[in-house]
Parts: structure tokens; sequence; C-alpha cells
């Protein structure tokens, strides 16, 4: 079937088979190798991108359910200039990543989720919103902290 | 296996009649999971989520009618909903996160057969019906009737859920869902326990209450409802609330509790939830 969607601006055209996950479209058809998949079971959050501003996992959906969307990975959240986007630079700053395999998930997570509340969010609020979210190494402190540094100035 | 997505009922209901061995679906959180663990593949795909009906929550003319395809992100988001039914909110927001949220819907969470499906009990304790088309035209059913059994349900080949409607409750009427898991996200209610109540100042003069996980399908507990009606939830009323409602699980035995922690469990819940049903009626 051929399906065309906007991902990080540009609209991209192709031919996939309906049993094809949108996760394996972005990663295999279309190159975009930054969101990762860190399980079978729709458990992780490591494949989470935006879909029409709102996160879900990639994982979940199929390719041709993302027909006529607008998608963002975690490879358009930056500047054209290569300017980290705030999330980016929080969880560099504030040591929101060890080995890495969790954070391009995570930090789409938590970029809607500071969008969804201009109002601001405290720390049980961000635990929360990032539930559907795993992480092995870092242990969630410092990413809640990066999250909250985002989020308190929203 | 292909994908089909109709924009009307009617598109739908004639794909699904001319397509033997295919089903609909709507947000894919859990079929698209249980295609990957090997269940096999539907010949065709019917998405539900282009149709319009199915997409859009409405109140009018005394009752709410909640399409069944929607994101359950936009019921729990729906503030004048939440504030009449705040127990069916708190049962539609358990199913997993926000990315979760953002496709899972109410119709996807019934029709899956789930007994431990988070949005049904307090669904069933609002006394909701299930909008069905099918090849005769559509009829009306209790939510309650829907499901039979695990992954069982009443519906007729080719017939699918096109909404949800739930009257408006009578005055000072409250409800609550209270569910037990070990962990969060990713995890099974143990039990679940909704109950709704109408208040005639300390009394109740209404009760419904509706277990999830300790039976086959959700189940009502007449006799917790009868313990409620008419007194004041005071202590006595509440031991026998909880008693019923232990009496009526039938729960299984799994690595997420014993039979024997399930049976207690349910019954606490129900009290909690009953309690709580009461103050947001009286509120
Ligand atoms: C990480 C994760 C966590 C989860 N946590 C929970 C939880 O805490 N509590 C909980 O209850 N569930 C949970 N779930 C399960 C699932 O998300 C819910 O059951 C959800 O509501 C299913 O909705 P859906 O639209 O995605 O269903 P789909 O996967 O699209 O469909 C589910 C089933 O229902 C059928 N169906 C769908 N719509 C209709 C219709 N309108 N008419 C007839 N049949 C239909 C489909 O054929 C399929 O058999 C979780 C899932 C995941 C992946
Ligand atoms: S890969 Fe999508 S949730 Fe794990
Ligand atoms: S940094 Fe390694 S999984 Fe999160």
């Amino acid at each position: 079937m051929e399906v065309s969607m906007s991902v990080n601006g540009d609209t991209q055209t192709s031919d996939v088979e309906p049993r094809t996950l949108l996760v394996h479209h972005i990663r295999d058809t279309l190159g975009l190798t930054g969101t990762n998949i860190g399980c079978d079971t729709s458990s992780c959050g490591a494949c989470t991108i935006h879909v029409n501003g709102e996160s879900v996992k990639s994982c979940t959906m199929l390719a041709v359910q993302a027909d006529g969307t607008e998608i963002t990975t975690i490879e358009g959240l930056a500047g054209d200039d290569g300017e980290l986007h705030p999330m980016q630079a929080a969880f560099m700053e504030c040591h929101g990543l060890q080995c890495g395999y969790c954070t391009p998930g995570m930090v789409m997570a938590a970029s809607s989720l500071v969008a969804e509340n201009p109002e601001g969010l405290d720390e049980t609020a961000v635990r929360q919103g990032l539930e559907g979210n795993l992480c092995r190494c870092t242990g969630y402190h410092n990413i809640v902290k990066a999250v909250l540094a985002v989020g308190d100035t929203a | 296996m292909e994908y089909a997505a109709p924009t009307t009922v009617d598109e739908a209901r004639t794909l699904l009649a001319d397509n033997p061995g295919s089903r609909v679906f709507a947000g894919a959180t859990d079929v698209v999971p249980q295609m990957r663990s090997g269940r096999p593949e539907p010949s065709v795909l019917i998405d539900l989520k282009l149709i319009d009906r199915l997409m859009s929550v409405t109140h009018d003319n005394g009752h709410w009618t909640i399409g069944a395809a929607m994101p359950t992100s936009e019921l729990t988001s729906n503030g004048e909903f939440t504030s009449v039914f705040p127990g069916i909110s708190e049962g539609a927001g358990w199913i997993g996160s926000d990315q979760i949220q953002n496709r899972s819907s109410l119709g996807g969470n019934l029709c899956n057969g789930s007994p431990a499906a988070d949005s049904v009990p307090a669904m069933i304790a609002s006394e909701a019906r299930a909008v069905i088309a099918g090849t005769d035209g559509e009829r009306t059913i209790p939510v309650a009737d829907v499901v039979t059994g695990p992954g069982q349900l009443s519906l007729a080949d080719g017939e699918f859920v096109v909404e949800f409607e739930i009257d408006d409750p009578p005055a000072n009427t409250g409800d609550a869902y209270i569910r037990m898991t070990p962990r969060t996200e990713m995890d099974i209610a143990i039990v679940g326990a909704a109950v709704r109540v109408t208040m005639n100042g300390d009394t109740c003069t209404d009760a419904r209450v509706v277990l999830g996980a300790v039976a086959p399908t959700a189940v009502r507990v007449p006799d917790a409802e009868a313990a409620l009606i008419g007194s004041s939830l005071d202590e006595a009323a509440l031991a026998e609330v909880t008693a019923a409602a232990s009496a009526a699980a039938n729960p299984i035995n799994d690595k997420r509790g014993t039979i024997e922690y399930r049976v207690q469990v349910a019954g606490v819940l129900a009290k909690r939830a009953a309690v709580l049903a009461a103050e947001r009626a009286r509120a």
C-alpha cells in the first residue's frame, strides 16, 4: 500500500506492507535509526515518537495507520542549525542518560509531557507521565531532574 | 493480511461481512502485541479510527455518546465527562501510559475481552449500553452483556461496537474505580472494583458494585448493592459489602496474586470504592 506522511517536516511516500510496524518503517525504510526498539511487548517506550504532536509508541502503530499524519522523531527535535531542543539540552546538563538506549524515547515522551502541561509539572506528575518508558541504567532520578528543569520553566 | 480504512459505519460493515476472517481494530495496543506474540493475522484489518462517529464524544438528550474507537486520553481529558463520571474516567485512565492512552479505545478495551480490562467495571456500574452494528443494522445491548468469557464476546460475525451510551446520572450520584496492581504501567489489575451510589442526605438510595479481574468476566455483586441501599454506609453496612465482594470473587491463582489474596483484596477495594463514591455523591 502506498502511504504518505510528513516526517520531521519532509513528505515521505513509500510502498509498505500492511503488517509493517511504524517503528520498522521509520528505521528500515526511512533510515531514521534514532528511534530505538527495546522490547516486543509495547512496554519499554524506547520507540516513542510524536504523531500529530502526541506521543505514541511507534511499535503499536502500523505504518499504514500513519498515512496522512505528521510525525516527529528524535532526529527532528533539534533546530535546523543543530541547536539542541531544550529537553535534549537538559538531559545532557542533568546527566539524564548513561548508555543512552532509552534516551530518544524518554526525550520524546518528556517533550510532549511538558508541551501538554504548560502550567508546569511537579515530580509526581513527571514520574507518572514517564511511566511508559523504562530505563535500565539511571534509576530515573536524573531523568526526572532533567524534565523538571524544562517543565518548571515552561 | 490486508488493511482497510473505511470512513463510514456502512463501509466498515460491508468490509467485515465481505471478508471472512477479517477483524476490526482501533488503537492496536492489544492487536499488535498479540500478532507479534504469534496470534494468527486476520485476513483484513479494518481500521475504525477514520470513522468520525466512532471518534467523538457528545452529550445531549440526557445521555453521553462515546465513540468506540476514540483515544481514551480524549475521554479522560474531557473535564465535563470526568466531573460527571470520575469513576469511568479513572478506569479508562489506568489503561497504559500516556503513549498508550493516545491510541487505546474503550471499544478495544471491552472487545479484547480481558477480565481485567480497567474501563469495564465502571461502565457496567453506570449501566452503559453498547451500540452494535451488524449486517442487519444496529442494536443496543448493555455493556455487561458484551463479554461472555475471557476473549469471548456475544457479538455475531460481522458485528462491531460503534459507540457507547451512558444516561445522565440522577442528582447526588457518584462513582469510583479502584484497582490493585503490583506495579503501575504494563501491569494488569489483580482486582478492580467499581461502585456507583446515589445518596439522599446520609442514606444510600441506589448502588451498583462491579468487580473486575476476579472472574471470567466483570461481575456485579447484588449482595453488596443490597447492603449499601438504605444504609448510611455505616461500619456494619461496609462490613457486609466487604464480605459480599469477597464471596463473589472467583479468581485465578497466578504469579501476580494468589486466590486467597485476590479474594481478600476484592472485599477491601469494594469497600474503599463505596466510601469514595459516596463522598463524591455528597459533594
Ligand atoms: C504497555 C501496555 C499497557 C497496558 N495497560 C493496560 C491497563 O493497565 N489496563 C487495561 O485495561 N489495558 C491495558 N492495556 C491493554 C490495551 O491497551 C487496552 O485494552 C486498550 O483499551 C485496547 O484498545 P485498542 O483500541 O488499542 O484495541 P485494539 O488493539 O485495536 O483492539 C483490541 C480488540 O478489540 C477488538 N475491537 C477493537 N475495537 C472494536 C470495536 N469497536 N468493536 C468490536 N471489536 C473491537 C479488536 O478486534 C481486538 O480484538 C495495555 C496495553 C499495553 C501495550
Ligand atoms: S519497542 Fe515500542 S515500547 Fe518497546
Ligand atoms: S540510559 Fe541506559 S537504558 Fe536508560
